[in-house]
C-alpha cells in the first residue's frame, strides 16, 4: 500500500557534513539580518546573496560538474536548504532555477540548452520563473489557452499567465502553452518554452499581494517570436515533463518551513519559563515540525534512488502547509501580543506578516484539495 | 534481520491472531496457544545480547515486531517483553524466557535481595510470569529488577480501552529473580520512555490496518448507486486520514532506528505526540466511513480502533511529552532551536523537576 512508501531515511554522512560549513557561512552573511526579513523566506529576494552562494557552489549543486554544479546527490542539496530556510535567508532569487528549472533543462534540454543555461544557474546569476497558471486555468491546469505556434523557423507566442512569482526579476520563463489541438486526452498537446522576458511583445505587470507585497505577476504575450531551440524536451509532451518534477516540488523543506521565523520570535519572546499552554504549544508543534521532515527526508531518499514518489510528495506538502498555516494561529493564542504591521516588536510585525501570508501557503505549488485528489487516488478510490 | 523478522511474525500473527481470537482474549483473558508460538519462536528475546542468550537485535530491527504486533491488535505483551528483555541485557543480567511484562511506574525499594513497593499499570500483570522495573536501592541508586509476579501480595486489576489488562502489583519483601545497578546513559524513568516508543510503533501499524480495511469498505460500500470511496467527501477524508497514518509510520520507525544503547528520548517525545494526533484523527475518520457497522461488537473496526484511544494515554500523553520537549526548547531559545531539532536522536530529553503550570 502506498504508506508503505514512507521508510525512515539518514542524511548521508557526506551529505550531514556540509551543514557546518553552510551555518558558518550563514552567521557570516546574514549577521543582524532581521526576524521581518527572515520572515520572507524563500520569497524573500536578494541578487547579491544568490551570488554569493553560487561562488560557494551551492547552487544547482545536484547538476552535473560538466555544466558548473557538483554532481551532488539530492541529499547534500537537502541540507543546504533546510539550513537556508532555517535562517530565514532570501533565497528567492535563484530558488525556482536551483529547485525545479535547472533540473528540468539537465533531463529534457540538448546539450546545446544545457551549456548556454545551467552554467549562469550554478553561478546564482540567471533567474526564472514558471509560467502555468492563466486566468481560467486555476487547479484545472490542463484547460490553458496560451499557444505557441510555429512559423518557420521560430516559434510564436500568444496568450496570457498570472500568479507568476518573480516574473518581474527573472531573465527567464519556463511556460507550459498548447502547441496542437486539444486531444481527446486533455492532457497531450501541451509543450514548454524557455521564454526570454527581455524579448519584444512581452508585458509584465506586478500583483500586490493582500500584505502590500510584489511577488506575483501577469505576463502578457502578443506575437512573442521564440528560436527554435526554445522549446525544451519533446513537443506536445508538456504536461508529462511538468509531472515528473512534482515530487520535487511538493516533498522539500519549503513546503513546511515557511513559518521558522515566527516559531523563533515565539519561542523568545515566550522566554525560558514557559507556561503549560506555551510549554505544550511549542512541544507538539516541533513534534510535528520533526516529523515532517523525517517525511520529507523519506521522499529524497527516493528521488536519491531514481524513484517517483509523487503521491508520499502530495502528503508532505499537505501535511506541511497544514502546520505551516497553524504557526501563526497558535502563536495569536499563546501571547497577548496583536500582529503589528509597523511599530510594535520584532515578534508582533512576524506574526502580522506570516498571518497574511499563511493562505498562499496552502495554494502555491497545488491547492490542498488537488493534492488530497491525488492522495485519494494511490489509495484505490478514483 | 529486519524482513525475515517481518514476514515470520507476520505469518505468525495472520494465523494465531485472528479478528475471533482477539475478541476472545478481552478483559485478561491470557492468550496461551498466541504466547507459547512467540516463545517458541525466539522472539520475546531478540534485543538481548549474543552472550546473554538473545539475537542482539537492533531497535530499528525490533520495530517491525512491534508494529505488526499493532496491526494485528495482538492482546499479548509482546512489545513489554522485548523491552523488559533489552534492559535486563544492558544491565547485564540474562534474558527471561517465557511471558514477561513492565512496569514503567513504580514506587519500589530495593533491600538485600528483597522489593518493597508497588509497580502501577503493569501491562498483563495478573497474567505474566515475570515484570521487570526499576528500584531504588538504600543509597538511592536504581537498579534494574526481575520480579516473580506471583511474589507480588496485593493485585488491584484494571483494564483499558481496549479490554487489556494494566494491573497494580504490590510488593511486600519479595526476592527478587536477578537485579543489576542501572546502567551509566540510561535515565531512571527509561522504561516510559520505552514504553512510549512501543506504544508509538503498535499505533503506526494499527493505523496502517485501519487504513486498509477503511480504504477498502469505502470501495465496496455502495449508496446512491456507486462506491462511497468516489464521492469526493469521502476521499478527502480518507486522504487525511492516509496523511496522519504515514506521519504516524515514519515518527515512529524514526524513534526506533534512533535509539540504540541509549534511547533516543527527543524522537520518542515526537512520536509519542505524532501517534497520538494520528491515533484520534485515524479512529475519528474511520469510524465516520464506516457507519453505524463500525460501531458494533460483531464487525472488528473497534479491536483496533479502542487499542488506539488506549494506546495514545499510556506512558505519557501528547500534551505530557509536548510540555518536555517545548519546556527544553524555551530553555534553548531561538539560537538553538534549529540545531536541537538536527541533532537526529543525539539529544536527551531534559525531565523537568514539575511540569509546567
Amino acid at each position: 500500500m502506498a504508506i508503505s512508501q514512507f521508510t525512515y531515511s539518514n542524511i548521508p554522512p557526506e551529505a550531514e557534513a556540509l551543514r557546518a560549513d553552510v551555518r558558518a557561512f550563514i552567521n557570516e552573511t546574514l549577521a543582524d539580518y532581521p526576524p521581518t526579513l527572515c520572515a520572507q523566506s524563500w520569497m524573500g529576494f536578494d541578487a547579491t546573496f544568490s551570488k554569493k552562494l553560487g561562488a560557494r557552489g551551492w547552487v544547482g549543486m545536484a547538476l552535473p560538474k560538466a555544466y558548473g554544479g557538483a554532481a551532488a546527490g539530492p541529499f547534500a542539496r537537502y541540507v543546504i536548504i533546510e539550513e537556508l530556510l532555517a535562517a530565514g535567508a532570501p533565497v528567492s532569487a535563484h530558488w525556482i532555477a536551483d529547485r525545479q528549472s535547472g533540473p528540468l533543462i539537465n533531463r529534457f534540454g540538448t546539450e546545446q540548452q544545457k551549456q548556454h543555461y545551467l552554467p549562469a544557474i550554478c553561478r546564482g546569476e540567471s533567474y526564472f520563473c514558471i509560467g502555468m497558471s492563466e486566468p481560467n486555468s486555476g487547479s484545472d491546469l490542463a484547460s490553458i489557452k496560451s499557444t505557441a505556434a510555429r512559423e518557420g523557423d521560430s516559434w510564436v507566442v500568444n496568450g496570457q499567465k498570472v500568479w507568476t512569482t518573480n516574473a518581474h526579476h527573472s531573465q527567464y520563463m519556463i511556460a507550459l502553452v498548447r502547441t496542437g489541438e486539444k486531444q481527446a486526452a486533455r492532457h497531450e498537446g501541451m509543450s514548454q518554452f524557455i521564454v526570454d522576458l527581455s524579448l519584444p511583445g512581452i508585458t509584465i505587470r506586478p500583483i500586490r499581494d493582500l500584505a502590500g507585497g510584489e511577488h506575483f505577476n501577469e505576463v502578457f504575450f502578443d506575437n512573442v517570436r521564440l528560436p527554435a531551440d526554445a522549446l525544451i524536451g519533446t513537443e506536445g509532451k508538456g504536461w508529462d515533463q511538468v509531472t515528473a518534477e512534482l515530487a520535487f516540488e511538493r516533498s522539500g523543506p519549503e513546503r513546511f518551513l515557511s513559518c521558522m521565523a515566527l516559531l523563533k520570535t515565539l519561542i523568545d519572546t515566550v522566554g525560558k519559563t514557559p507556561n503549560a499552554l506555551q510549554a505544550r504549544e511549542i512541544g507538539r508543534l516541533s513534534a510535528k515540525l520533526l516529523t515532517l521532515r523525517n517525511m520529507s527526508l523519506s521522499v529524497t531518499a527516493q528521488l536519491a534512488a531514481g524513484e517517483h514518489p509523487a503521491w508520499a510528495a502530495s502528503c508532505v506538502k499537505d501535511l506541511g502547509n497544514a502546520f505551516e498555516q497553524e504557526i501563526p494561529e497558535v502563536a495569536q493564542l499563546l501571547l497577548e501580543t496583536e500582529p503589528r504591521q509597523d511599530g510594535g516588536s520584532e515578534h508582533a510585525r512576524v506574526l502580522a506578516y506570516l498571518t497574511q501570508m499563511a493562505p498562499s501557503f496552502s495554494l502555491r505549488g497545488g491547492t490542498r484539495e488537488i493534492l488530497r485528489g491525488i492522495i485519494a487516488r494511490g489509495l484505490g478510490l478514483r | 534481520m529486519r524482513e525475515i523478522f517481518e514476514t515470520t511474525i507476520e505469518r505468525l500473527f495472520a494465523d494465531l491472531a485472528t479478528p475471533a481470537y482477539v475478541m476472545g482474549c478481552e478483559g485478561g483473558e491470557w492468550p496461551a496457544e498466541l504466547w507459547a508460538a512467540l516463545d517458541e519462536s525466539g522472539f520475546t528475546l531478540a534485543g538481548v545480547s549474543e552472550a546473554l542468550g538473545g539475537a542482539e537485535a537492533s531497535w530499528a530491527d525490533m520495530c517491525v515486531l512491534v508494529r505488526a504486533a499493532g496491526r494485528f491488535s495482538v492482546p499479548a505483551p509482546l512489545g513489554e517483553a522485548l523491552l523488559g528483555n533489552w534492559l535486563l541485557s544492558q544491565a547485564g543480567l540474562e534474558g527471561r524466557a517465557g511471558s514477561l511484562s513492565i512496569a514503567a511506574h513504580a514506587d519500589m525499594v530495593l533491600e538485600d535481595e528483597h522489593v518493597y513497593g508497588t509497580a502501577f499499570a503493569v501491562p498483563w500483570g495478573r497474567n505474566v510470569e515475570a515484570v521487570v522495573a526499576i528500584a531504588r536501592d538504600a543509597s538511592g541508586g536504581a537498579n534494574v529488577v526481575l520480579l516473580q509476579r506471583n511474589a507480588a501480595s496485593e493485585l488491584t486489576l484494571s483494564l483499558n480501552v481496549a479490554g487489556e489488562p494494566r494491573d497494580d502489583l504490590g510488593f511486600t519483601s519479595a526476592q527478587v529473580l536477578a537485579h543489576a545497578p542501572l546502567p551509566g546513559g540510561l535515565d531512571v524513568h527509561v522504561l516510559e520512555l520505552g514504553g512510549a516508543m512501543l506504544r508509538t510503533a503498535q499505533t503506526a501499524g494499527a493505523l496502517h490496518a485501519l487504513l486498509d480495511m477503511t480504504a477498502n469498505y469505502a470501495g465496496e460500500r455502495k449508496q446512491f448507486g456507486k462506491a462511497i470511496g468516489s464521492f469526493q467527501a469521502i476521499q478527502q477524508q480518507l486522504a487525511v486520514f492516509a496523511e496522519q497514518a504515514a506521519a504516524a509510520g515514519i515518527a515512529a520507525e524514526a524513534a526506533f532506528a534512533e535509539s540504540r544503547s541509549g534511547l533516543a528520548a527527543l524522537t520518542i517525545a515526537a512520536a509519542k505526540i505524532s501517534t497520538g494526533e494520528a491515533a484520534s484523527v485515524g479512529a475519528g475518520i474511520a469510524h465516520s466511513v464506516h457507519g453505524a457497522i463500525g460501531f458494533t461488537e460483531e464487525y472488528p473496526l473497534h479491536l483496533l480502533t479502542r487499542r488506539l484511544w488506549a494506546w495514545r494515554s499510556e506512558f505519557g500523553s501528547a500534551s505530557l511529552w509536548s510540555q518536555r520537549l517545548g519546556a527544553q526548547i524555551c530553555q534553548g531559545g531561538s539560537e538553538g532551536y534549529w540545531p536541537l531539532l538536527t541533532q537526529h536522536g543525539q539529544q536527551p530529553l531534559t525531565r523537568p523537576v514539575s511540569n509546567p503550570v
